[in-house]
């Protein structure tokens, strides 16, 4: 084991290396940080209201200033950042389980389960993203849970093309007629010779995808459609900002800054990983 | 008791095929005894490939068997179960494959894949590692601990194909398959790797099936050899007597263009005048006939049968009639 974590230290030092890696990588580990320790971060209490002082700018008392029932903005959008990861993450790697398992079955089973699972991803990524969730939301009300659902099936099937377009052409690579001819079994041909080759390109595009899930947990909270009010999410804050903006555009920035730093951050730290762990993986084959 | 290991009986095997069946083998008859070193040779697209596949029974899903067995130590391998294949396979049948870049799982250690490999056996990881690390040493990669933590891409070809025989010959298999395994190498590799098996062989008393397109390499290595012409045997014999005495006019012009230097390579065979017959749509007759300088009447409408000469000399030629019947 102490193999693997060589392996994950040389990646890292790999993206540390590339400037716009290092950047990612750094903007990331802020955002992680400030989510992980949101608690002790946050100067207020952030559902906590304080009419008195509502729609204040910034100050040192409140460093982004107040909302309309005078809760500290900078407190909302540190746990918020709590809010979007606890979306993203658990999507992002649910979806990315799931669809490599489908995947995997539908580009190494037969055609029929490979042909209904594609009709399977395709149904899925017909719906539009809002749509779907209107309509989960309105079976099941708007939660965290909700949008985590949202969120992880709608990604389902990206997660589950790449893995099957992978599978079929590992499938057909020597190395592994070379395992077949070797007694392998079908577990083992999956398990142990293509997953390490396949989960290298999903945990790339797990990176990138993850911008894309905060912003549209955002969306789907600025549609109303996401975690319920008190909650601070940042595309809540972007609402209400938006609402707010002749008064105070203290909460657009405070909505608006985090998702952009956030979908550059895990943006850059993505293409800086597909470069490190891509010519790698073609220098081995 | 036979020392018989694998018995090629009739087989004749076709592709499925847009433009109707493609008999890629017909009526394919050979014996590997135990221990022996059979050579296969013939150009591309004679079947040696199907052969082998049909053999694995790992064959593409238009494959259709149509007639004849494959005994493996007496049992007929187009019978037995997938499980019973699967046992079979790198265990008691090994193979090697020809082009050594593409035969290793590129994101695992060579370590990882030799322990992989031994998953049948009940030992300890650290009795797999050693294992892996005597049979490395054993096809001559240098320190081999150390070299087992490494990935295929940190291996040079001729490496990497040390390390494909070390894996086919961990499980002590009564038989190898070397499919062309030096054909993706340079002359001095090759010349290495196939006095490595030579000595493996001797140390392993294994059977090898050898296919390769370098007769030179044929005759260095080879006790017998299967001379293959567009899915069909078209002679068989001991190497002395097929070089000597060859009584199939392909084989001489084959022996007559690569005269059988390991060291002084032909990489790909010798093109003779002519063309393959189609094997969608075979014409009647001697295949050879259109590519023959001695072809007569005969040889346009009946099909030569393969005769034995002389005790394990088989040729399919009229030519050999003629001189029966005188
Ligand atoms: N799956 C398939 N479907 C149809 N035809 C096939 C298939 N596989 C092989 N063939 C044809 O069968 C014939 C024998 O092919 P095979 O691969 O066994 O030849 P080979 O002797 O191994 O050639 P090479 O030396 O090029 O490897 C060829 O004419 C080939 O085009
Ligand atoms: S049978 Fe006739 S055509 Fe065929 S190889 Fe012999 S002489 Fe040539
Ligand atoms: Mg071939």
């Amino acid at each position: 084991m102490e193999k693997s974590h060589s392996e994950l230290g040389q990646i890292i030092v790999g993206v540390a290396r590339d400037p716009l890696g290092l950047m990612g990588l750094i903007i990331v580990g802020v955002i992680v940080f400030c989510a992980i320790f949101a608690y002790w971060i946050v100067p207020y209490d952030p559902i906590a209201m304080d009419i008195k002082s509502r729609l204040q700018g910034p100050s040192s008392a409140h460093l982004l200033g107040t909302d309309q029932l005078g809760r500290d903005t900078f407190s909302r959008v540190i746990a918020g950042g709590q809010v979007a990861l606890k979306v993203a993450l658990p999507a992002v790697f649910g979806a990315m389980a799931i669809g490599l398992t489908l995947g995997m079955i539908a580009g190494y089973g037969p055609k029929w389960l490979d042909n209904l699972l594609m009709l399977f991803f395709d149904t899925i990524r017909s719906f539009p993203t809002v749509m779907f969730a209107l309509a989960v939301v309105a079976l099941i009300g708007p939660s965290l849970q909700t949008v985590v659902f949202v969120v992880m099936a709608t990604s389902i099937p990206t997660y589950g093309r790449v893995a099957r377009t992978q599978t079929l052409t590992l499938r057909n690579s020597e190395f592994i007629l070379a395992e077949r001819s070797m007694g392998a079994s079908m577990a083992r041909i999956l398990g142990v010779h293509m997953l390490p080759n396949i989960i290298g390109v999903l945990a790339v595009l797990a990176a990138m995808d993850i911008p894309t899930v905060i912003a549209l947990e955002a969306g789907l909270s600025f549609l109303g459609l996401g975690v319920k009010p008190p909650t601070p999410s940042w595309g809540a804050l972007l609402k209400d900002g938006y609402s707010l903006i002749r008064q105070t555009p203290w909460l657009v920035v405070g909505g608006g800054l985090p998702i952009i730093l956030a979908t550059l951050g895990f943006t850059f730290l993505g293409e800086s990983l597909r470069d490190v762990v891509d010519p790698k993986l073609r220098k081995q084959r | 008791m036979t020392d018989t290991l694998l018995e090629i009986d009739h087989l004749s095997v076709d592709y499925e095929t847009g433009r109707g069946d493609l008999k890629a083998l017909r009526d394919i008859t050979f014996d590997v005894n135990k221990g022996e070193i059979v050579g296969i040779v013939g150009e591309s697209g004679c079947g040696k490939s199907t052969l082998i596949s049909s053999i694995l029974r790992l064959t593409a899903p238009n494959t259709r068997f149509r007639e004849g067995e494959i005994r493996f130590k007496g049992q007929d391998l187009l019978q037995a179960s997938e499980r019973h294949m699967r046992d079979l396979r790198g265990a008691d049948i090994s193979i090697v494959f020809q082009d050594p870049m593409q035969t290793h799982n590129p994101v695992l250690t060579i370590g990882q894949q030799m322990l992989d490999i031994q998953h049948r056996s009940k030992q300890s990881k650290a009795d797999k590692l050693a294992h892996a690390a005597k049979m490395l040493g054993a096809v001559g990669i240098p320190d081999p601990e150390a070299r087992l933590k490494q990935y295929p891409h940190e291996f040079s070809g001729g490496m990497r194909q040390r390390i494909a025989i070390a894996m086919a010959l961990m499980s002590e298999p009564d038989l190898l398959i070397a499919d062309e395994p030096t054909t993706a190498l340079d002359a001095t590799l090759e010349v290495q790797i196939i006095e490595r098996l030579q000595e493996l062989q001797r140390e392993f008393h294994c059977a090898i099936l050898f296919i390769s397109h370098h007769l030179g390499v044929i005759a260095e290595l080879c006790d017998r050899v299967v001379v293959m012409y567009a899915g069909a045997v078209v002679e068989s014999g001991e190497v002395r007597e097929i070089f000597h005495n060859s009584k199939h006019p392909y084989t001489r012009r084959l022996i007559e263009c690569d005269p059988g230097h390991i060291k002084e390579r032909a990489r790909v065979l010798p093109t003779i005048p002519g063309e393959v017959p189609d094997l969608a749509n075979l014409p009647g007759g001697c295949i050879f006939r259109d590519r023959c300088d001695q072809a007569m009447a005969r040889c346009a409408t009946e099909v030569p049968p393969l005769d034995q000469l002389k005790e394990g000399h088989h040729a399919a030629c009229w030519l050999n009639h003629e001189e029966v019947t005188t």
